[in-house]
């Protein structure tokens, strides 16, 4: 295609000319990626120049339609500029649930007047999104949930509680799924709605976790008005409109490949092996240690691969095959046993919490031992993953 | 590296998967077993297999082969392996055929190539012996100097197909101590040479391999392959080749033996269910379907990484090799519990699975040779 070779040409000079040296930098430890948003602060001027410059060009979201503010690139000419990024260290301009989750959703499902009025505020980074699914008492079971809304007029009054709200606190919207029809077989009554977070009625409360981090949050809402026009899909039908967007989420995980607690700013097993126990005739001198190092590097490297297999065989025009539905489950599994193993190489100066006497990056490990716990249980526990192996792939009866 | 099939892939294995279901049932290979049949597979089967050029697969047209690479030869092993086959495809293709072919002279090539590319010549390679474990290097039969040529003497076991090659390649110690890398040097000799005593072994899993003996078996300096005293290199890039390549058969054997367990799974019946209603064994079989489809990756990428040269395609084939290893025996080791009484019964195939993963693991180095093996190469 001699039309992609200019377009790489006439990318690369444009990203040369615009953007900001020090966008070219990975993210200093402890520095969060552009999520943008009403409440974003950023850290410095180039964050939001390098936001906007991409933003009015629509390659915040490159291949969205030009009409709803995206670049309209082509799925090639889209890799083309993720190449030219990669190739120059570029950060990502934006990121966040408005780009991967509901917008493409919204792509697939939305009415016009949904598109056009909630899509150009996602490009452009001024509203974040948040996800409104689980309920203290709907965990796994989501389709058991029981926030209610009831039709008043031209608004639905929403009523109840969320929990495990992934930033709540900075988010603008959120999109949820509400019970309209309680008379309904559980996953038949479920609405899809889009509620403004400054509505009146809704609060925020971040949960402390067992790390003494807070992502999470409960969300309460208390009669609060949501207009009718704010429906994703049809009333009523809102789990289909949850699955095809769990779709989506589904080929984000696979995109990012190491997504689940990514080590790249970390020292990786081996190194840490090396300083905490030592070396003998030029190996890790604990002969245990070694052989669990090896055994979860290589089972990085199968999982890399079946990721590329994966890729490959969507490039060349065929259906993703079932290995995808692996994803979810091998890879927290895996980011689980590396935080574990990471932490007993640490031994004794594993035991920080805080103060004196440990180094950030031994205190930093041992939270994130404790964060990766919860990669198995959200987004759907290992468990869930692989009942829906048994059914879907294996095709094990009820 | 691309893990997708294109169009021609596809088409051989689809060629393959039907000479399998077409010409080897299971029990044909339970037949092989109970009759101890002398040579314990089929010359017939063999020479169609030549005729469609599966033993060309990986050689230079200029030999007569299909010049293709091993990730095409490793479809072809995948569906042998799905019948079980004891073809001797891994010992006179992957072992003998490639150690000619890669340090052979151009007489050698020669005389053994087309020969065996037609399905005329049986070929193994005796490199193993009764105290080397998984060490290649570990060498004590001898190559003594005889004249302008060379006298062999000791044992090599465990000789994948020895029982029946025409030619054998040999790991002999021309100098240097038991457990040196230098000093190796192979031989290429007619298997019926005299001082050669072979005898055949009965192995766990039904297949074929000999005891082979040297009692000052002469050799000439034409019989050399290779250089003097450096074999070592190119025994250890041919077993990596054929370590690929077994990954291949190995994924065949346990996707057999997978589907074999998950039709059981649905179709017997207690407690007045389906067994594979129950979530404790469902999220087993899910466990093993994961473990399977890394498994998959892993043979073909270490495949892939041998046709293009991969500088680290070692590394890859010990992942491979570490997972196929461990993979097939979870599965097969699950196979037999989820098929309860049945399974340790020698009437039910799933026990020929079993011992085909044992022998497999064995094969070539474990799963913990791999690993370590693996960390030495990444520096640690």
């Amino acid at each position: 295609m001699p039309n992609l070779e200019t377009f790489r040409r006439e990318t690369r000079a444009w990203l040369e000319a615009n953007a900001p040296k020090s966008m070219s930098t990975p993210l200093a430890e402890h520095e969060e990626p552009c999520w943008g948003g009403r409440h974003a602060t950023y850290p410095n001027p180039d964050v939001k120049q390098w936001l906007d410059v991409m933003a009015a060009r629509g390659w915040t979201a490159p291949t969205w339609p030009k009409e709803y503010g995206g670049g309209g690139l082509s799925k090639e000419e889209a890799r083309v500029l993720a190449q030219e990024m990669a190739a120059m260290r570029l950060r990502s301009p934006l990121v966040g649930f408005g780009l991967v989750m509901i917008g493409p959703t919204l792509l697939q499902l939305g009415s016009e007047e949904l598109k056009r009025a909630h899509l150009p505020p996602i490009v452009r980074g001024e509203i974040r999104w948040c996800q409104g699914y689980s309920e203290p008492g709907s965990g796994s079971d989501l389709a058991s949930l029981q926030t209610r809304a009831v039709v008043d007029g031209d608004d639905f009054i929403v009523t109840g509680q969320k929990v495990w709200t992934s930033y709540a606190d900075l988010a603008d919207w959120m999109f949820l799924l509400v019970r309209t029809d309680p008379n309904a077989s559980k996953h038949e009554g479920i609405t899809f709605l889009l509620m403004d977070m400054a509505s009146p009625g809704v609060s925020v409360k971040p949960i402390m976790l067992i790390s003494g981090y807070s992502p999470f949050c409960e969300t309460f809402l208390d009669n609060v008005r949501v207009p009718r026009q704010q429906v994703l899909g049809e009333i009523n039908k809102g789990w289909g409109v949850a699955k095809a967007l769990l779709g989506h989420e589904r080929t984000m995980i696979a995109d990012i490949g190491k997504g689940f607690g990514g080590e790249s700013k970390e020292r990786n097993a081996v190194e840490l092996a090396r300083t905490y126990l030592g070396e003998r005739d030029g190996r890790l001198a604990d002969a245990l240690v070694r052989d669990r190092v090896a055994q979860m590097e290589m089972d990085q490297r199968c999982l890399d691969w079946t990721l590329a297999r994966s890729r490959d065989t969507a490039k060349a025009g065929h259906a993703p095959g079932p290995e995808t539905s692996i994803f979810k489950y091998y890879g927290t599994e895996l980011n689980k046993r590396r935080r574990e193993l990471k932490v007993s190489i640490l031994g004794p100066h594993a035991l920080g919490w805080e103060g004196d006497g440990f180094s950030p990056e031994e205190l930093e490990l041992t939270r994130e031992w404790l964060r990766s716990r919860g990669n198995s249980i959200e987004g759907g526990t290992s468990e869930i993953q692989l009942n829906i192996i048994a059914k879907r792939v294996l095709g094990l009866p009820d | 590296m691309n893990f997708s099939l294109t169009d021609e892939q596809q088409l051989l294995r689809e060629s393959a998967a039907a000479f399998v279901r077409d010409n080897s049932s299971l029990r044909r290979i339970r037949a092989l077993r109970d009759s101890k049949d002398a040579d314990g597979f089929s010359r017939d089967l063999w020479k169609q297999m030549a005729e469609l050029g599966w033993l060309g697969i990986v050689f230079p047209e200029t030999h007569g082969g299909l010049d293709l690479g091993h990730k095409e030869l490793g479809l072809v092993l995948e569906e042998l392996g799905k019948g079980l086959m004891p073809e001797p495809l891994l010992s006179t293709v992957l072992l003998g055929g490639v150690v000619v072919w890669l340090g052979g002279s151009a007489a050698q090539c020669e005389s053994v190539l087309s020969r065996l590319i037609a399905g005329d010549q049986l070929l193994a390679l005796a490199y193993q012996e009764r105290h080397s474990r998984y060490d290649l290097n570990h060498v004590a039969t001898r190559a003594e100097r005889a004249g302008d040529g060379w006298r062999l003497s000791g044992e090599k076991c465990m000789v994948l197909d020895g029982h029946t090659a025409d030619r054998l390649v040999v790991s002999a110690r021309s100098s240097g101590s038991e457990r040196e890398r230098d000093g190796i040097t192979l031989f290429l000799l007619d298997a019926h040479a005299p001082g050669i005593t072979v005898s055949r072994q009965w192995t766990l899993d039904s297949r074929n391999a000999a005891i082979i003996r040297f009692e000052g078996t002469p050799a000439a300096p034409a019989d050399v392959l290779g250089s003097v005293g450096g074999g070592a290199a190119l025994l250890a890039d041919v077993v990596d080749r054929a370590t690929a390549g077994l990954c291949a058969e190995m994924l065949g054997n346990m996707e057999a033996a997978f589907s074999m367990t998950l039709d059981y799974l649905k179709t017997r019946q207690q407690f007045g269910s389906p067994i594979g209603s129950f979530q404790a064994l469902k999220h087993r079989a899910a466990v093993m379907f994961t473990e399977l489809e890394l498994a998959r990756s892993a043979a073909r990428a270490a495949l892939m990484a041998i046709d293009e040269s991969n500088p680290r395609s070692a590394e890859f084939v010990s992942v491979a090799k570490a997972r196929c290893s461990d993979t097939f025996m979870l599965i097969a080791n699950e196979g037999v519990q989820m098929h309860g009484g049945i399974g340790m019964t020698d009437e039910h195939d799933i026990g020929f699975f079993l011992k085909r993963a044992r022998a497999a693991e064995i094969t070539f180095g474990d799963a913990a040779h791999h690993r370590d093996r693996f960390a030495a190469l990444q520096g640690y």
